[in-house]
């Protein structure tokens, strides 16, 4: 079982490489799409990968209105 | 399909439609790549039926109103149905509206019943005002067993043995509810017809029929008046197919294009240009022989169907590229919001045509629509039938406001009859939307004469609406404008929000000041958020009731003000 900060910090790293930005430059409670500078048909794209990364499926209204990734964290943990 | 002129309202039109295409299949279900429910017309009134009489045997009469709140799915429809087969008034919900948002609108529509998925219930639920609600019956979907609900009703339980009275309606009775927007301000309630409705569909099916085999991929909320009608009601007159989604990953969407051979789709001009983006970059990946080949074709294919779409021929020249759509498409419909002739352009030339339209909740679903006959990418198409449109006060070139008047236009909004004089003038619907006529008769739209903004995703913002969240910022006052209401572009597109602030006297605009607006804007979904802010250095005008004057204020900005002075987030 992955402690929540496990899954926090393995979403940022992952996010990072998905969007090729740098690790350090992205913080839990950041709006990612503005620190990603990506839309919400991106966000889907990191979504994927990230069930496929937890073997987790998040329905899309579990995902309305998340901006920020400790919020997604919590959402993906849940299901864990 | 359906004669249609021969009804008086949409329950007698579907409930016909069951029977004459009982064994026809209606509505397919997937949750991702897992069918999950596949129905005839003659299972749709199966499940339809029993629903009406629990609603009737509940007091649910005709001319009550019942709201829907959920994503895209069967029950969505079934429950349609059933509460036009009870003479009922039906309020589609937009599902993405928070809960706040949903018991405002429950409020203001007076809504007697109410269908609801689990997850929107659950925050309904949670929700601070949830004991002001005043719906009597609520019917709950998908609610996992045992869980509480305070005092609402399994959907799927809910239904009585016994064939229901079918209540009939007439032409001018209202048929639905639909929330422009207004959730923060004013509610826009558009109050619909039967008529309105079914004049619609006729007008739309006279240009793009469906017929039964034809599957439309329902991907915009059903709620929207798009799709209500070509997620819906025209198919469903005509004997053809709805799909829905339960998810919009782009990657399931794409495997339903090929899985369900789907034939017509309506899309946000947002998932166009993402399906752009994604075949171009297929197209560069190829090696540069075939490269060269799928150019020749895409010259091939525009060449040939420069006057008209050819579609059996276009399947040949670029069949690669069809199959990826399934190998059946004919057209993808978008309208609600700016498409780029460009992009428009780039699936013409694919041979898989974008219809796009113009139209307005106030109007039902369509004004016009692009025929085809030929593609034009610069404009939002011809008036449909039926529709007459007229360019007020034009300027120079040609350009003023689009006014409307058709057997499509609402009857009024609902509670508010100072708006509805202010919007329907003379029997013309004042559309807020500037326009001019190309030769040809093709509207071309240049911007908007109103304060409000249209986003890629094809939703409505109205500043008032938002201005809400900046309740008790530290400031002397604010306002919320669309950009292009202070500084008129004459084209489309660009469209953002812009925060105007006038600080106290000494006041400095300091970083944690900017940090509370920046929060503050953070809490509004993101299709909503302010693009920016500027400080105006006098007090805004005020009427008399200290009602900000926007009107005069934007013209005062837009004078002294350039537009490249907003300080953007």
């Amino acid at each position: 079982m992955e402690t929540a900060e496990k899954t926090l910090d393995e979403i940022l790293t992952l996010a990072a490489a998905h969007f090729k930005v740098p690790r350090e430059k992205l913080s839990p409670d950041e709006d990612f799409f503005k620190a990603l500078g990506i839309d919400s048909l991106q966000t889907l794209d990191l979504l994927t990968k990230l069930e496929n990364h937890f073997r987790v499926e998040l329905p899309d209204y579990e995902l309305q209105g998340v901006t920020d990734f400790r919020t997604l964290a919590a959402r993906i943990q849940a299901r864990l | 399909m359906l004669d249609l002129r021969q009804y008086t309202c949409l329950g007698a039109a579907l409930r016909d439609a069951l029977d004459r295409f009982s064994s026809e299949i209606c509505l397919i279900e997937a949750d991702r790549d897992r069918e999950k429910v596949r129905l005839t017309y003659s299972d749709f009134k199966e499940l339809a039926l029993p629903l009406a009489r629990a609603l009737e045997d509940a007091d649910y009469d005709a001319g009550d109103r019942a709201a829907i709140i959920m994503t895209n799915q069967s029950k969505w429809l079934i429950s349609a149905y059933a509460i036009f087969y009870c003479g009922g008034v039906l309020v589609p919900l937009d599902y993405k509206l928070n809960a706040v948002e949903h018991l405002q609108l429950l409020a203001h529509s007076k809504a007697k019943v109410l269908v609801v998925e689990y997850h929107l219930w659950r925050a309904i639920m949670e929700s601070p005002d949830f004991q002001k609600i005043g719906t009597k019956i609520v019917l709950v979907t998908e609610a996992p067993l045992g869980v509480e609900l305070a005092g609402a009703f399994r959907w799927e339980d809910f239904k009585r043995k016994g064939a229901p009275d079918f209540v009939e309606r007439q032409k001018d009775d209202v048929a639905c509810i639909v929330y422009s927007s207004g959730t923060g301000g004013r509610p826009k309630g558009c109050v619909l017809t039967h008529e309105n409705y079914l004049e619609q569909c006729r007008a739309l099916t006279a240009w793009y029929p469906f017929w039964p085999g034809v599957r439309y991929l329902s991907i915009l909320p059903t709620n929207h008046a798009i799709d209500f009608m070509v997620g819906f009601i025209g198919p469903f007159v005509c004997g053809a197919c709805v799909v829905h989604l339960r998810t919009l990953r782009p990657e399931f969407v794409r495997d339903a294009f090929v899985r369900y051979r789907i034939t017509y789709v309506s899309l946000v001009p947002m998932i166009v240009k993402n399906l752009e983006r994604g075949l171009r970059a297929k197209f560069d990946e190829l090696p540069s022989w075939k490269r060269a080949y799928l150019n020749a074709m895409i010259a091939t294919n525009r060449a040939l169907t420069r006057r008209r779409p050819k579609v059996r021929l276009s399947r040949i020249l670029l069949s690669n590229v069809h199959r990826g759509f399934g190998g059946e498409v004919l057209a993808l419909i978008t309208g609600g919001a700016f498409m780029e002739p460009s992009t428009m352009q780039f699936f013409y030339d694919l041979g898989i045509p974008v219809v796009n339209g113009y139209g307005l909740t106030e109007a039902g679903t369509a004004l016009t629509l692009n025929d085809l006959k030929p593609f034009r990418a610069d404009t939002v198409g011809k008036p449909l039938p039926g529709v007459e449109l007229r360019i007020l006060n034009p300027d120079a070139d040609g350009v003023g406001e689009v006014a409307a008047r058709s057997k499509t236009v609402m009857s009024h909004y609902l509670d508010d009859p100072e708006l509805t004089l202010e919007t329907i003038v003379d029997g013309w619907l004042l559309t807020g939307d500037l326009g001019r006529f190309e030769n040809g008769g093709h509207l071309q739209l240049f911007g908007r004469k109103k304060n409000m903004i249209v986003t890629e995703g094809g939703k409505n913002i109205y500043p008032e609406d938002i201005e809400t969240v900046f309740d008790g910022l530290p400031v002397k006052e604010y306002t919320v404008f669309a950009a292009n209401y202070i500084w008129p572009m004459k084209e489309l597109g660009r469209e953002s929000l812009v925060l105007a602030l006038r600080l106290e006297q000494n006041q400095k605009f300091d970083s944690k000041l900017l940090e509370d607006i920046s929060a503050r804007n953070r809490r509004l979904p993101d299709f909503k958020r302010v693009g920016g802010y500027l400080i105006w250095e006098k007090d805004f005008p005020r009427t008399a009731s200290m009602k900000i004057k926007r009107q005069v204020l934007a013209e005062e900005i837009g004078k002294s003000v350039e537009r490249d002075k907003i300080v953007e987030f």
